[in-house]
């Protein structure tokens, strides 16, 4: 098992490099490029050097004069000894702007996801059990919508109801307009007021995947000759629901469940982008939009490393949950 | 054929409680509808039982025979209810109703009747360890005290055949063999009084059959059991059977002791059947009765007798009038128009 998860740490930084040197590439072929956007405003001021000379300087210091590939290395090699440069948008360091967003999306990405697996494994487990019943036509349907469902329509459809037509809640940001006047608990309160929309939109577009994904594995044990083994054995209803079945159900779930795992980091790009919710999303996408190179890269990066632990926490449960597996 | 009539028509007649027979089974039927078009409306049935009489004496095995898809397997999961409700008929286990349990009185009832399936290999819940499987239901229905468990499940385990340290393992690390042992070990935990054996070998390969068949009649003659045997192997049936069933498209179309069956097979069918065992002779001359045609389908029988299309010695009442079941000698009876007038 040491053996196997080493090989396999080892492989991810191998795939790590081919991610990284392929969205530098992209980022440095990207049309919108920070710089010759900084040259033009620069060389229309008045009186200023011509825009040739603008942009060979700001190329100079920003480091774009050289190759994709010589660019490539040199990242990298300050990205290993930890030196994840400046934020030309923000102008801070990386790091600092990543830590100051990060923890916002994933406290809404924690809750969503425990909200999604508390909602969407019970309904599973009722629609397979109830099979062709009213209640299993009701949760797939439901369900359907919900996968069908685009996000921006979706969370723009929440904006209508509850902040304009009801005025429940704001209809953006993540703080009232009186925030700063509130004593902490009232700040507290006034924050999680502003996260119950996006929340819910997380949860209900993301319940529909996985309620079916329970509810197709479910009636996949259900029917299996085990669990008329269970029947046979006098067994309660309950029993063989929940002992037999459930736990059978659980390898493919747990595999899905902790490769997700990772993802809570992620940030929702395009709920937290409608809500502006300033969580790493909403900050990637603006980093991105004006060709933030080093927030860009770091933001993949933190991605891909996300994408490789998701599939290898996956894999190890696998092993952990399935008897029968047993990696050597 | 009339695809909305749900319930088949009540024509059997009850039969009354005789305490030598453990089971008495009277014109079971068992449909399973077929859904379809847009509103999945029951457009037909498929009649896997379709009127099956027999009774089972106590310690005795009755074989059940018939070829693939002909409601071997159905019958023996109908009579222990394990297959939804039944369609019509009666069964009688110890003289009770099978269907007329309470859901809690057929939990409690399932320790009395027993089943071992056909392939090892899906039966056993693979996240279940050996001794969980096999001991679940000894400690759900409170068979034995907790002091005295693990040596029950370690005395049955050996009993089948397995040795104590193979209580941790799983299923998968077991061989198909000693995984019909689990099997056989996991229905005997619960002290039943009647088992059915659905294919209990037909899954293994024959030096493993023989001794899974031992192993049987062994446990049989130690626990006093009641077999079913469902197979398709008429040799393992011959050799382990007191009475034998022919089952066609869901009827039983013959029935009696086995030597008389194996001796004097009566029905066209049973004697096309027999027909096909291999004789260990190069130089036996075969007299192998070739069925014509492909069994017909069980949504759609043909009218009258079922095996009137295929039958050899068809007359024309056969395709109209359903034969009823008949006593040819004592314990023998046969469903044919063959022996009307004896």
């Amino acid at each position: 098992m040491r053996n196997y998860i080493i090989k396999r740490i080892l492989l991810s930084i191998l795939i790590l490099f081919s991610v990284t040197f392929i969205i530098y590439a992209i980022l440095r072929c990207l049309p919108a490029s920070y710089v010759e956007t900084m040259a033009m405003q620069l060389a229309a001021a008045p009186g200023a050097k011509p825009y040739e000379e603008w942009i060979s300087q700001l190329n100079a210091s920003y480091g774009l004069d050289k190759g994709i590939l010589a660019g490539y290395f040199i990242w990298l090699g300050d990205f290993a000894t930890g030196n994840f440069g400046d934020s030309w948008k923000f102008t801070v360091p990386v790091i600092e702007k990543f830590n100051d967003v990060i923890w916002l999306s994933f406290v809404m990405g924690a809750i969503s996801f425990v909200l999604q697996l508390v909602i969407a494994i019970p309904l599973g487990i009722i629609a397979a059990t109830k099979q062709y019943s009213k209640a299993d036509y009701v949760i797939t349907a439901s369900a359907l919508v919900g996968i069908s469902l685009p996000t921006f329509f979706f969370a723009t459809l929440l904006k209508l109801v509850f902040a304009v037509k009801l005025q429940w809640f704001d209809v953006s940001g993540l703080v009232g307009r009186n925030y700063a006047q509130l004593d902490s608990w009232g700040q507290f309160m006034d924050k999680a007021n502003h996260l119950v929309l996006p929340i819910v939109t997380l949860v209900i577009i993301s319940i529909g995947s996985l309620m079916r994904y329970t509810r197709t594995n479910m009636l996949e044990v259900l029917n299996s000759d085990y669990i008329r083994t269970a029947r046979a054995k006098g067994l309660s209803e309950h029993k063989v629901v929940y002992k037999h079945a459930f736990r059978n159900t659980l390898i493919p779930l747990v595999t899905i469940v902790g490769g997700s795992l990772p993802g809570l980091f992620s940030g929702a790009l395009i709920t937290e982008t409608i809500f502006s919710i300033p969580g790493i999303g909403f900050t990637s996408y603006q980093a991105m939009v004006i060709g933030d190179i080093p927030f860009s890269m770091f933001y993949m990066t933190f991605l891909a490393v996300l994408t490789l632990a998701g599939n290898l926490i996956s894999d190890i449960l696998y092993a952990v949950v399935d008897p029968r597996v047993r990696i050597a | 054929m009339s695809g909305t009539n749900t319930t088949a028509e009540s024509s059997f007649t009850p039969v009354t409680y005789d305490p030598q027979y453990i089971l008495m089974v009277n014109d079971l039927k068992k449909y399973f509808p077929i859904k379809g078009g847009m509103m999945s409306r029951t457009v037909g049935h498929v009649k896997a039982v379709d009127g099956v009489t027999f009774n089972l004496k106590r310690g005795s095995t009755m074989g059940l025979v018939g070829e693939s898809g002909c409601g071997k397997t159905t019958t023996g999961r109908t009579i222990l209810r394990l297959s939804g409700e039944k369609t019509g008929g009666q069964v009688l286990f110890n003289g009770k109703e099978v269907y007329d349990f309470s859901a809690k009185e057929m939990r409690d009832m399932r320790t009395k009747m027993q089943i071992i399936f056909q392939d090892p290999f899906s039966s056993l819940s693979p996240r279940l360890p050996v001794g969980e499987i096999i001991g679940e239901a000894v400690r759900e229905h409170g068979l034995v005290s907790k002091g005295e468990f693990e040596d029950y499940i370690d005395q049955v385990m050996d009993n089948c055949g397995l040795q104590p340290f193979h209580k941790d393992r799983y299923p998968h690390e077991f061989s198909g063999g000693q995984r019909q042992r689990i099997c056989i070990a996991r229905a005997l935990a619960l002290n039943p009084e009647f088992v059915v054996c659905d294919e209990p070998v037909s899954a293994l390969d024959v030096s493993i059959q023989a001794q899974i068949i031992n192993l049987l009649k062994d446990l049989q003659e130690q626990y006093k059991l009641t077999y079913l045997f469902i197979s398709h192997d008429l040799s393992v049936v011959e050799h382990i059977s007191d009475t034998v069933g022919v089952m066609y498209l869901g009827n039983l179309v013959e029935y009696g002791e086995t030597k008389d069956i194996f001796k004097n097979p009566l029905h066209p069918y049973t004697k096309a059947l027999f027909s096909a065992i291999p004789i260990p002779d190069p130089d036996a001359k075969m007299n192998r009765i070739v069925l014509e045609g492909s069994i017909p389908s069980p949504a759609n029988p043909p009218t009258g007798c079922k095996f009137h299309t295929r039958c050899a010695n068809c007359m024309a009442k056969c395709k109209e009038v359903a034969p009823e079941q008949k006593e040819i000698e004592p314990g023998h009876y046969v469903v044919c128009h063959l022996y009307d007038d004896k």
